[in-house]
């Protein structure tokens, strides 16, 4: 258990390959399952809308952070936003980074999902008033409590 | 779900922390303790110990069971639980939109 997602793949194409499909927008609705209404852009909202079986009625919004060619994209969003009644924008997004590397055969894909442990700012400054240790570190030490339990 | 997602927040914001953990940690043999025996051993008040504890009683990570005088806290593992059962559900789905990027580069 951690505040973070962190994923590793190797993928079978070049570094320039990969780039285009995670930062074009439409290549990046292909796989993904998205519809978006334009093209990416750092600093501006990406809206658009599912379009995963089943999830079609689910709108899709991102704020793009990074764009560092064949290196960096990032963003922020709310992770599964599945209903519509609920006003997501009011809380913390979480940031998912995507980082490519070269490889002998073609690109080492890294993506992280962080910030599952920000609250709503309201509550943030009671709750993080006496946090000085490093997140993962102490989750560590549950996770050997929770886990034989799961 | 809303209501569940504020939940989650909540229990990680209250296990973010050292002297939080530290309570969990004492917590885990399933026996309910007192303030006083969680007091023990550790160089904070009795006050703020009884503060912490409170915030994981709000995050509904402990519970307070009174005994006559004395209260006494124990654990509910369950909120931990969920919110590893949210993160395996966010981590299933990277997993399936990069199986499915795999393809599309690849293919």
């Amino acid at each position: 258990m951690a505040d973070r997602i962190e994923k590793r793949i190797e993928l079978k194409a070049p570094v320039s390959r990969v780039w285009r499909a995670l930062t074009d927008h439409r290549e990046f609705g292909e796989w993904f399952r998205v519809q978006l209404e334009g093209p990416f852009v750092p600093g501006q909202i990406s809206r658009g809308h599912i379009t995963h079986p089943g999830y079609e009625h689910v709108k899709w919004e991102a704020v793009v952070q990074k764009m560092e060619p064949e290196r960096l994209f990032s963003f922020t969003w709310h992770p599964y936003s599945v209903d519509p009644k609920i006003d997501y924008s009011q809380e913390t997004p979480t940031l998912v980074e995507f980082r490519l590397e070269r490889t002998a055969t073609g690109t080492l894909l890294l993506l992280t999902e962080s910030g599952f442990d920000k609250i709503p700012s309201e509550r943030r400054a009671e709750a993080f008033r006496m946090n000085d240790g490093g997140w993962t570190e102490q989750m560590k030490n549950i996770q050997s409590y929770v886990a034989p339990k799961s | 779900m809303h209501a569940k997602r504020q939940a989650h927040a909540s229990v990680f914001a209250a296990l973010g922390d050292a002297t939080r953990l530290a309570l969990v940690a004492k917590l885990c043999c399933g026996q309910p303790r007192s303030i006083a025996q969680l007091t023990k051993g550790s160089k904070l008040t009795r006050q703020a110990i009884t503060k912490h504890l409170r915030v994981l009683e709000r995050a509904d990570i402990v519970h307070s069971v009174r005994t006559g005088r004395e209260s006494r806290f124990e654990l509910d593992p369950e909120p931990m639980e969920e919110i590893k059962k949210y993160l395996d559900l966010v981590s299933e789905q990277w997993d399936q939109a990069l199986s499915r990027l795999k393809s599309f580069v690849e293919g």
